[in-house]
């Protein structure tokens, strides 16, 4: 073996120099290493939760939970962080999650304006266009425009709250359940409940071979 | 840089994508930073909202190539804290760069 490192990638033998904010990557994340601070394993552990553990699969399992528990949806709307732990979901302590309801004639819709605070644990990390600046300064000035962007066309009746996400509270939607759904498992339910719905740029959508049943 | 990234950075009216499904990191290093970020706040180096503030400064400040703000953010906070110095940071970089260290994360 000519390299004395265990790693298997193609770059092995033809190591490419990395870019300066690679490099800068690297050189924090040894020197945190060498100091004791964590280990690449903590890390590694971090992001592979963040890509494939955490993510809006648990949020739309509190909907759905939600749709078919009144009791629920009441603990919910009220105390968001102690309902999703019911279900077995992590919300760390110091900041708030608030679930706002989508009814008839009120559609919410999140944003952090700011930065890209965004409720990780019920929805894993933001897509790109959530941190992007035209949607953190629109969303906010034209939410009816960026929504028809996003094929979700309003009529003019039902009103559009936009929910300016901070530091201490994150918040979460929570979408109408779709007719044609009676008597759907929790299971079922939770399937038709993507991130986008749970942002506020989408509404459940019932796919069609399940309609024609 | 990476086309998604330019596609993910893109700015004006053009730059909402409005599809499911894209990659959270656009590449390896993007999730280092921002693994590194939440573990020290999980271990208590500082308190998240310290982190967040420097972030929401950064990108106020810098272009928006996102996790590049993030890792300006992270190594801003880790300076000011005394827990590295701008000098062996540079000097880290310096070696990843040169390849005399093995750039594999």
């Amino acid at each position: 073996m000519s390299h004395d490192h265990d790693h298997d990638h193609d770059h092995d033998h033809h190591p490419e120099a990395p870019s300066p904010v690679e490099a800068r990557a690297l050189a924090l994340e040894s020197l945190l290493v060498e100091k004791g601070l964590l280990t690449s394993e903590e890390v590694d552990r971090i992001v592979s939760m963040y890509e494939h553990d955490i993510g809006p699969m648990l949020g739309a399992k509190v909907v759905a939970r939600a749709w078919v528990d009144e009791a629920y949806k009441q603990r919910l709307l009220e105390d968001g962080p102690a309902a999703v732990k019911e279900l077995g979901i992590s919300y760390p302590a110091g900041t708030q999650l608030v679930v706002v309801e989508n009814k008839q004639d009120v559609h919410n819709v999140i944003v952090c304006t700011l930065c890209s605070c965004y409720p990780w644990p019920v929805l894993g990390l933001p897509p790109t266009w959530y941190k992007s600046p035209p949607y953190r300064s629109r969303m906010v000035r034209e939410p009816r425009t960026v929504l028809e962007e996003f094929n979700l066309t309003l009529p003019d009746e039902v009103a559009v709250n936009v929910w300016d996400s901070s530091s201490d509270v994150r918040y979460m939607v929570l979408p109408q359940r779709p007719q044609g759904t009676e008597g759907w498992t929790e299971e079922q339910l939770a399937g038709i409940v993507t991130r986008d719905c749970m942002i506020g740029v989408a509404r459940p959508r019932i796919p069609a071979e399940s309609a024609a049943r | 840089m990476s086309v998604d990234n330019r596609v993910a950075h893109l700015e004006g009216e053009a730059a909402l994508p409005r599809k499911n499904g894209e990659l959270v990191f656009a590449a390896p290093w993007e999730g280092r930073a921002f693994g590194l970020a939440v573990l020290l706040s999980e271990k208590g180096a500082y308190a998240w909202n310290d982190f967040r503030e420097r972030l929401v400064g950064e990108i106020a400040n810098g272009d928006d190539a996102y996790y590049e703000r993030w890792l300006d953010a992270l190594q801003s906070l880790l300076l000011a804290r005394g827990v590295v110095t701008a000098d062996e940071v540079s000097r880290r970089a310096d070696e990843y760069a040169r390849l005399e260290r093995d750039p594999v994360f």
